[in-house]
């Protein structure tokens, strides 16, 4: 901070800089008010229009609100950095020898970031601040969430309509986004933590928001313990590094050693213990594993889907599993200091490597999902990998800008995925069962998502190319070979599986739900005057299609709400809320019904709610490329983002080496884009033969050869890691806890009430069971005794009784005493 | 007066109500039992308090009597609800948990 | 104050007496089978205590004692054996059947320990002579600049306390 100061003092500020605060503090405040007054505000109907109540329209105004501050600071940042006149991005393949002057002097160019430092309690001699610090990376990723936040709070106005946790599903959603901007804005690790924890909570709230079913609130345990898992990790990282950073800090004057810039220029300076730093930047990385769904605690990612789909949308775009990865980025020094990232000779590290399996292991397991939302869950998980692989092979501006393309790709694939179900397959995600040949039944629909797969798959000219083969590119040119195959392997696959989702969603024959009504365009089976018995049997085939043999998590299966929700689609073309309205509507205009009601009769477009966000998000997805395309030497987002010549800090003492840069050049591009093309004539010729009509050798093919057949299986059991996770880690812990437990319970606290005549004899057994039976047979017998021990072992200990749990509890608590005092003489 | 007398106390105090919480069966007694052990403890902070010549010993006496209020006020609420359901307070009767 | 004086008889007396009594009414409690009596034995443990909290310079906390502990948490004791209509007079039942092999080499290993390891270690260390006793001042600056953290968090707990209490007891 001292020594940027001379450096601050010629660059510009402005009013949004100053209160970035408040783009975090406006959704805290719209979630109280929906809390508090939600519930009371009913849905207002002004003409044929429904303004929706229930309060979520708080969270869309208070997500808007902080759009626009966001934008405003996103403005004035970039206003900050042009008053410097900075233009490193020039390195391309124009690179001046006037920026390489620049770039050269190094910090006189260094645009300090906006602190805004709070104190926000002082305990033993630690000072935890809370505040906001703004630069570039922050600047963008505010940007992003709030964004992205708003269309997905509008498309769920519709999405979630007539759902009986309407308002909490908003409040829920509106923190979601303000813990995600709370920890983008923070300055200094607790409130990190703060975020971090708020995303977790409100993560499982809104993964867990159909909890009726049990496979939904599973999922939502799962992706909570999951998560904690890798938190473990955050907390000891953020303790580590503040011990061995604290004095540094503080000396410097940056507060303490929670704060972000003293963090950075403490890693930066050389003078850290490079095993502090080395185990803080590993339990760092543990943490954000778990939060971005890295191998291998990747498995709770695709369980999220048992959300509402604008949930899932929102998790895999722009916030949640952008956590992890902003945090690497957001104290990179750390690790790239922690893990010898870019040193000379050095061509692993934990990031690279942890990021390359994710590529590869999340694309492979993409290809055997039936369910749409899985494919782009995995898909999700595979780009992930790519994020931080770039990170870890120090291609930071491109992985920062790789967050911000996939970002908008990724948010209107889940919502196309959500809007084919909400208005073309009946509430069904099959693929395989439920849809088909959808492309010409909704055609904006269609057309976001193959703009959107296009940037997915990093075809030229859209976005997810000027990202993702920046990473690829930057990982040959810094000497990653290993990572830069594994790059191009993903872009093959990825292709592919895409390839194979989309034929699967909207090309071939009309399958299941989005077969019904589908010919035969006027229902023949719904005669109007069956509507007036009852209400149920107007939507009598939406509940059918819903429950058409399906298997989803998701709430397909849950007819009542399917009806709900129905029926109030039905009123609302009637302009009507209530269902009972509905009824008499049908009544007073049965004609008018049947015209209209034919349009819900099989898949349909989705309304403008849904399709407008989708038209934004797929726009953004094929032009925000062009913000670093640097095929067109264009480095906007490097010059306003990315901290010079990866210099995050003013140098103190040595500072590390810069990032290495590499400049753009077709040939390098080459490659990939041969492999994208590859990857797309491959998998649709293999979708064609095995998923179209004609008969076809390769039809059935997992079932008739046996390696195939296996690798099938494998994949299909997501490598068995759940199995391995639930089954053998959790019963290997619990089983000899729980046995010695009852142990304890069945020979020393019986034995002492029965006295010593029974305890001698209770020893004998003893012995012979546990010695003779269970140690020398159960040896033999193996582990199907060690899982049918595990229910019955557990159970004698929790008697229920609290006296008996008093005395366990002390007379543990006396023997670990005397232990302490006996081994500490 | 030498620090162990008062720290002898305060253990055996400790150890007296650890024996009625393991022993009674009757919840009020069972409150009354962990009432011994926290005020066991309080002699003891005081103790070090007056031995180190530090204030904070006697600040967490303090605490440790409001959150022994509190911890009463819930307790006896909790007992009165058992009461009500069940007629009884016996913990023993109170075996739901039961795995 | 007693503490300030030398150490003298008249002080080991006083903390040989007060002891005895705490021990003795305290064993009453745990061992009484009036529910009554049990908490009027309590009392003499309290009110001991707050003494012990004099010989030891703590006037504050022994004065906080005797209003919170005998004043507050006496009461609602008593409140609470009247409204669970406890038995007047003896009750065999309150007692587990057997606890007493439990809870007597529970206590006894724990007791066992804690001497053990108190004598080792405090063997004959003294307590200093107090000239100027703790001020009430000083513990106020001690909970509202240093321990205002838990003081809060204290309130808090106080607070959900109250609400909880109110919930769980309220007829409805």
């Amino acid at each position: 901070m001292m020594l940027a100061q001379d450096a601050a003092a010629n660059l510009s500020s402005g009013w949004f800089l100053e209160h970035a605060w408040l783009i975090a503090v406006v959704p805290g405040i719209g979630f109280f008010l929906i809390l508090a007054v939600g519930k009371r505000i009913k849905d207002i109907k002004v003409a044929s229009l429904t303004i929706p109540g229930g309060g979520s329209l708080f969270g869309v105004a208070s997500m808007a609100t902080s759009l626009v501050l966001a934008a405003g600071t996103a403005y004035q940042w970039i206003q900050r950095v042009d008053s410097a006149g900075r233009t490193n991005g020039a390195l391309g393949s124009f690179g001046s020898s006037i920026t390489g002057m620049l770039r050269a002097e190094g910090e006189g160019n260094y645009i300090t970031p906006v602190v805004k430092s709070y104190t926000w309690w002082r305990q033993g001699g630690a000072t935890f601040t809370i505040g906001s610090h703004i630069d570039g990376l922050s600047m963008i990723i505010l940007l992003l969430v709030a964004f992205i936040s708003t269309l997905v709070q509008i498309y769920s106005l519709e999405y979630l309509r007539g759902d009986r946790r309407y308002t909490h599903f908003f409040a829920a959603l509106t923190l979601f986004a303000g813990g995600m901007l709370t920890m983008v804005l923070a300055d200094n690790m607790v409130q990190i933590i703060l975020g971090w924890e708020i995303m977790g909570l409100c993560s499982f709230m809104l993964i867990g928001h159909w909890w009726e079913d049990a496979a939904n609130s599973r999922a939502a345990l799962k992706a909570f313990f999951t998560v904690r898992v890798g938190d473990v990790g955050l907390l000891v990282g953020v303790s580590i590094i503040f011990f061995s950073a604290n004095s540094f800090a503080t000396r410097n004057g940056f507060g303490s050693g929670f704060d972000l810039q003293g963090i950075n220029a403490w890693a930066q300076s050389g003078t850290a213990s490079h095993t502090a730093i080395l185990w803080g930047a590993v339990a760092l990385f543990i943490a954000c594993i778990g939060k971005s769904g890295q191998f291998p605690l990747h498995t709770w990612l695709p369980d999220a889907m048992a959300g509402p789909t604008p949930v899932s949308s929102l998790l895999h775009s722009s916030t949640m599993v952008v956590a992890g990865v902003y945090l690497v980025a957001r104290i990179y020094p750390v690790f790239h200091t922690g893990l010898s990232i870019n040193v000379a000779g050095s061509h692993f590290n934990l990031i690279a490597i942890i990021g390359g399996i994710t590529i590869i292991i999340a694309a492979a397991l993409a290809f055997v999902q039936t369910d749409i939302k899985k494919v782009l869950a995995y898909s999700t998980v595979s780009q992930l990998g790519y994020m931080m692989m770039g990170l870890g092979v120090g291609a930071w501006t491109p992985a920062v800008f790789h967050i911000f393309t996939h970002a908008f790709f990724k948010c209107c694939l889940f919502l196309c995925a959500g809007s084919v179900s909400h208005s073309g397959s009946h509430h069904s995600f099959e693929m395989k069962k439920d849809m088909g040949g959808l492309r010409k039944k909704m055609p904006i629909t269609f057309a976001c998502w193959m703009v959107s797969t296009a940037a997915l798959c990093g075809v030229p000219f859209f976005s997810g190319f000027f990202s993702k083969d920046e990473i690829i590119d930057n990982a040959h040119h810094a000497g990653y070979d290993v990572f830069w195959i594994i790059g191009l392997a993903g872009a093959f696959m990825t292709t592919a599986y895409m390839t194979r989702a989309t034929y699967l969603t909207f090309f071939g024959k009309p399958r299941g739900a989005a077969a019904v009504e589908h010919d035969d365009a006027h229902g023949d089976a719904h005669d109007p005057h069956d509507l007036d018995v009852d209400d149920a049997h107007a939507v009598q085939p939406h509940v059918a299609g819903g429950d058409h043999g399906s298997t989803t998590d998701d709430h397909a299966h849950q007819p009542v709400m399917a009806m709900a929700r129905t029926v109030g689609d039905v009123a609302d073309i009637h302009g009507d809320v209530d269902a009972d309205d509905a009824k008499e509507a049908v009544h007073a205009d049965d004609a008018h019904h049947a015209a209209k009601h034919d349009v819900h009769h099989g898949p349909h477009e989705s309304p403008a709610l849904i399709t407008v966000p989708l038209i934004i998000l797929a726009t953004l997805a094929l032009f925000s490329g062009y913000l670093n395309a640097a095929a067109f030497s264009i480095h906007k987002f490097t010059d306003w983002v990315s901290p010079i010549g990866g210099q995050f800090f003013p140098k103190i003492g040595e500072a590390s080496g810069e990032l290495p840069e590499a400049a753009f050049k077709w040939v390098n591009a080459l490659p990939s884009i041969l492999l994208v093309i590859a990857g797309f004539a491959v998998s649709a010729a293999v979708c064609i033969s095995i998923y179209g009509d004609n008969a076809s050798p390769l039809k059935g093919i997992t079932k008739r050869i046996v390696p195939l057949r296996w690798g099938y299986k494998f994949l299909f059991n997501k490598y068995y890691l759940d199995v391995l996770y639930e089954k053998i880690i959790v019963h290997g812990v619990a089983y000899p806890v729980s046995a010695a437990a009852y142990w304890f319970n069945q020979n020393v606290l019986d034995g002492i009430v029965n006295g010593a005549g029974k305890w001698a004899r209770k020893s004998g057994l003893w012995i012979y069971k546990n010695v003779d039976q269970r140690v020398v047979d159960g040896t033999v017998n193996g582990s199907g005794a060690a899982a049918r021990g595990l229910g019955s072992a557990l159970r004698p200990v929790q008697s229920g009784k609290v006296n008996q749990y008093g005395a366990l509890l002390f007379s543990a608590a006396a023997v670990a005493a005397l232990v302490l005092i006996l081994v500490n003489t | 007066m030498l620090i162990s007398e008062f720290l002898l106390l305060g253990a055996v105090l400790f150890c007296i109500g650890v024996y009625g919480v393991i022993v009674r069966k009757n919840a009020v007694l069972v409150l009354m039992s962990i009432e011994l052990i926290l005020n066991s403890v309080n002699i003891n902070l005081l103790a070090f308090s007056l031995k180190y010549n530090d204030i904070s010993g006697q600040t967490f006496a303090l605490y440790i009597i409001a959150v022994a209020a509190a911890e009463v006020g819930v307790g006896l609420a909790l007992v009165l609800l058992i009461y009500r359901n069940k007629r009884n307070i016996s913990l023993d009767e109170l075996s739901e948990m039961k795995g | 104050m007693i503490a300030v004086e030398n150490i003298n008889v008249g002080q080991q007396v006083g903390f040989g007496i007060i002891a005895l009594m705490m021990i003795v009414g305290a064993i009453r409690v745990v061992t009484n089978k009036n529910v009554v009596h049990a908490a009027l034995w309590l009392v003499v443990v309290l009110a001991g205590a707050a003494a012990q909290y004099l010989l030891l310079a703590a006037e504050f906390v022994a004065v906080t004692q005797v209003l919170v502990y005998i004043g507050a948490v006496m009461v609602l004791f008593l409140f609470g054996t009247m409204l669970t209509r406890s038995k007047v007079g003896n009750d065999e039942n309150l007692d587990n059947r057997n606890g007493a092999f439990i809870g007597i080499p529970v206590a006894l290993l724990l007791l066992g320990t804690l001497t053990y390891g108190l004598l080792k270690t405090y063997k004959a260390e003294r307590l200093p002579l107090k000239n100027t006793p703790f001020n009430i001042q000083q513990l106020s600056d001690s909970i509202f600049s240093q321990y205002l953290l838990p003081f809060w968090a204290l309130s808090f707990v106080l607070l959900a306390a109250v609400i909880g209490a109110i919930v769980l007891a309220r007829r409805d």
